[in-house]
């Protein structure tokens, strides 16, 4: 396996249902004889996943015959939901996480604050109705929150757009 | 008997928390243990800024967010609801992320040998450049933990926008994943002012009194110290006062909508014309790193 395929293996700690390549944090792999540099982005600047992302790529990468192994983190540009793949949206909704829609695009100048909860349609990841609530902001892992299907009424995680 | 020896057993909670693979390196008992790889830290001082002020305001940035986190993380296993203190821990969280790099860049361009870890655990009060808001307790009250996350994050927002242009690299990194981290916080404690103020009249007198108890540390958000100014001039800062209006636009709009009085209490006098920025602290910050540095200084390098 190319060290490019070992690197885009490796799952998420906190969100094994995708690999890293899915999430979108992967910036770059930069091969040098055996040597390998993999460059990753945090998701939130306090992300705890990103120390098991470091280790968990550096074992993939011994395993598989490559090293030294080093992994540098980049903060700019940030990382936004839109990186997450097509097929990385498809494995979120089948175990259960409703995928993020598309990010607001930054714009220049003071944010706007809203009092209310905006109207975005989520829609149910286990029985699809779009009928459904915000329960938390802030779910169980920094890129979720908690909502409820008024359908089914089952509570899932939806994966926050930023 | 190493762990790998130990026959797996999933419902063994404790088990799974010593869960090791033969590369890990012993986990450090504090602080972060380990030296970041991050790209950005060791980008050159920008033109024209002064390496010196550079690192101070870095701290400035870095220390506010580091006891503004400490305070928040107080509230875990003490919230009234285990959402709302996925909440506060997912905001201390964050806040601790962005002081690390800070305080990660900071030592690097300060030349001095200092990571984040002896720059958080191993100064002195007198060495802390965060404001008094930052370090202001609230007893597990919380309306004052609202009124103070209210404040601090509409003030911090309001900064990092403005230094999302920072000619600082790392200071700009920061600002451009702050600003979408600082929205949440900001959305959590509006709606929480909202929904106390609005409510019942014993949760209106708790978040108006919560609003008294934040409000003489106002004054000192907006005052700009002589490293920003030589800052702002080279493009690095920005200017602290000329974020006022749009704070008091966003709070008004928040009271104003939860029924709440904006206090008129007198903003906390200063030492001598200094305060947080020079570090002439509150009491309250010696009881923050009391928390928060004894074991580091007690058990130097301790790890598990």
């Amino acid at each position: 396996m190319s060290a490019r395929e070992v690197v885009a293996s490796v799952v998420d700690p906190e969100m094994p249902m995708l690999t890293l390549d899915d999430l979108g944090v992967v910036r770059d792999v930069a091969i040098d004889g055996d040597a390998v540099t993999v460059t990753i982005t945090p998701t939130y600047s306090g992300c705890p996943a990103v120390e098991e992302m470091r280790t968990d790529l550096a074992d993939a990468l011994r395993a598989a015959g490559y090293g030294p192994v080093l992994v540098r983190t980049v903060f700019a540009p940030a990382w936004s939901t839109d990186w997450i793949s097509e097929a990385g949206r498809r494995k979120l909704a089948e175990a259960g996480v409703a995928p993020p829609g598309s990010a607001p695009r930054p714009a220049p100048g003071p944010v706007p604050l809203t009092l209310t909860a905006p109207p975005t349609v989520v829609t149910c990841p286990n029985c699809g109705s779009r009928a459904t609530e915000e329960l938390s902001r802030f779910g169980p892992t920094a890129c979720t929150a908690l909502r409820r299907c008024t359908t089914c009424r089952e509570p899932f995680e939806h994966m926050k757009e930023i | 008997m190493s762990p790998h020896a130990q026959e797996q057993d999933p419902t063994n909670a404790y088990q799974s928390l010593s869960e090791t693979t033969e590369h890990d390196d012993p986990r450090w008992a504090f602080g972060s243990g380990f030296e970041d790889v991050q790209a950005e830290i060791e980008a050159p001082v920008p033109d024209g800024a002064d390496a010196a002020d550079l690192a101070e305001y870095c701290l400035m940035l870095g220390d506010d967010a580091l006891i503004c986190s400490h305070r928040v993380s107080e509230w875990v296993s003490n919230a009234p609801e285990l959402e709302e203190e996925v909440a506060l821990a997912n905001t201390a969280l964050d806040l601790l992320g962005q002081a690390r790099v800070l305080l990660s860049r900071a030592g690097h361009v300060e030349g001095a040998g200092r990571d984040e870890d002896a720059l958080a655990y191993l100064r002195g009060e007198a060495e802390f450049r965060n404001v008094g808001l930052a370090e202001l307790g609230d007893d597990l009250d919380f309306g004052v933990a609202v009124a103070r996350l209210l404040v601090f994050s509409t003030w911090r927002l309001a900064l990092l926008s403005r230094l999302r242009d920072s000619r600082d690299p790392v200071v700009a990194a920061v600002a451009a994943k702050g600003v979408k981290e600082l929205t949440y916080h900001r959305d959590w404690a509006a709606r929480w002012a909202l929904r106390l103020g609005d409510g019942t009249d014993e949760s209106h007198r708790r978040m108006q009194a919560g609003l008294e108890t934040v409000w003489p540390h106002v004054e000192e958000l907006f005052r700009t110290s002589d490293v920003e100014r030589r800052l702002v001039d080279a493009g690095v800062a920005t200017d602290p006062a000329a974020t006022r209006e749009e704070v008091d636009a966003v709070l008004d709009q928040v009271l104003a909508a939860a029924t709440l009085t904006r206090p008129t209490l007198p903003g906390r006098g200063t030492l001598g014309g200094r305060a947080g920025r020079q570090g002439a602290h509150t009491e309250a910050l010696g009881h923050v790193l009391d928390r928060l540095q004894s074991l580091a200084r007690a058990h130097p390098g301790a790890s598990w």
